[in-house]
């Protein structure tokens, strides 16, 4: 049997494909692309937490925020060791970000602007990657798919967290109501466009969907993840942004009004509110590393000098 | 190591992390890290992938030592295994008491 057509049996078989595995290299550059964006996502989506961690309003919020942001380094970690089974080495990958020539979620070039940001962002921001990342629990590559296990186990804890803040603030004085009402107003549609372009307009799905690395399109994903957030913020007394929004009896899922794409597009293409400052951030965090990666160097250098030494 | 090849920022060596979940329970892959010594390498795994008591013991290896068999050479690697069933309890009969004796308090 052809390399390919061993390959096209294990996806139809729902067998997962493996690093030493034959693959298309169009599947392998497909991945690469998909997890290092997705990587990179989870390393530029601590800033703009990372940001109130000094101004949280209780030492109970700051412990779980500080917890929140450190496992999004970890996540960051699993995802490029799991991208570099395919060929890229990290230090590549973290290049293209500094760079500048790597994508990463757009929602991450909005600003915080107040603490029912920090709310939204975990009942809103990780309630939609926990619907995509449940998804990719069921993708094709191995490694891609192990990565997901472990970082969904960990998201239930993000989404809680910050659905508490959110819930807390609806439910508190006037102006902590109007505060996360005005937060919702400006995250919402961030939010829904993190699922990507209609299916009409997503030049990548249907291939990744034939590979099995994803299992449910854009449009899909995103009705799930608005059917379960919508009758969640009216609990809590919230109102959605969206004029045009109704319930539609018959199907039993809600619909939306028009997503502004345009808004979507020039934020992918860098004209988003925070797009420059959070790659600055990243660079200058990079730099300021730099001493204590080479410390280290030059203790690990010592050490195996000794070594050699002694034996 | 002379300054010039300190400020390469070249990538830190591969490990991989093998973690064991309770006393008594086999080491498990749990994924990599990158760190420039056995020590560091420890402590990132113990960062990247213990942070919820996930481990109570973790192993470090370069990703450089590991042998793995090839998945083209599947059939023919493991085949050896196949074509034995003899080598399983299935295999074998035995009269009903006997069995009914030994499967007592099911
Ligand atoms: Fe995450
Ligand atoms: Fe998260």
């Amino acid at each position: 049997m052809k390399e390919q057509d061993k390959f096209q049996e294990k996806i139809e078989q729902d067998e997962k494909i493996e690093p030493k595995d034959w693959m298309p290299d169009r599947y392998r550059n497909q991945l690469i692309r998909m997890m290092s964006q997705h990587a990179h996502s989870e390393i530029v989506g601590m800033l703009p937490e990372g940001n109130w961690i000094t101004r949280a309003p209780s030492l109970r919020r700051k412990m779980g925020l500080l917890a929140k942001v450190q496992d999004e380094a970890g996540h960051g970690m699993y995802i490029y060791s799991n991208t570099e089974t395919l060929g890229i080495s990290r230090q590549e990958m973290i290049d293209q970000l500094l760079k500048g020539e790597a994508k990463y979620s757009n929602i991450f070039n909005y600003p915080t602007l107040s603490w029912a940001d920090i709310g939204m962002i975990g009942w809103l921001v990780d309630g939609a990657a926990m619907v995509n990342q449940t998804m990719l629990v069921k993708t094709s590559y191995g490694p891609y798919s192990r990565a997901m296990i472990r970082i969904c186990k960990e998201e239930n804890f993000h989404r809680k967290q910050g659905h508490e803040i959110v819930a807390t603030l609806a439910n508190g004085i006037p102006e902590q109501q109007e505060m996360v009402q005005d937060a919702l107003n400006r995250w919402w549609w961030p939010t829904l466009m993190m699922f990507g372009p209609p299916d009409s307009n997503s030049p990548h799905t249907n291939e990744l969907m034939q590979w099995k690395v994803k299992r449910k399109s854009n449009d899909e994903l995103r009705q799930d993840f608005i059917d379960r957030v919508i009758p969640e913020a009216h609990q809590m007394g919230l109102k959605i942004p969206d004029p045009d929004l109704i319930f539609n009896e018959e199907t039993g899922h809600w619909e939306i009004g028009e997503i502004d794409w345009d808004e979507f597009w020039q934020v992918i293409k860098g004209n988003g509110p925070m797009n420059h400052e959070r790659l600055e951030t990243r660079r200058k965090a990079h730099e300021s590393g730099r001493w204590v990666r080479e410390a280290a160097e030059a203790y690990a250098h010592k050490q195996k000098l000794q070594q050699q030494k002694a034996s | 190591m002379s300054e010039e090849e300190h400020s390469t920022n070249d990538q830190w060596p591969l490990w991989e992390v093998f973690t064991q979940k309770k006393r008594g329970a086999p080491h498990q892959h749990a994924g990599s890290v990158h760190a420039p010594d056995p020590e560091m390498a420890l402590q990132n795994a113990r960062d990247v992938y213990a942070r919820r008591s996930e481990a109570v013991n973790i192993w470090v290896v370069p990703s450089s030592e590991i042998t793995a068999s090839n998945p083209s050479d599947k059939e023919s690697f493991f085949d050896p295994a196949d074509d034995k069933i003899y080598r399983h309890p299935q295999f074998y009969e035995v009269p009903r008491a006997a069995k009914k004796r030994t499967s007592s308090g099911s």
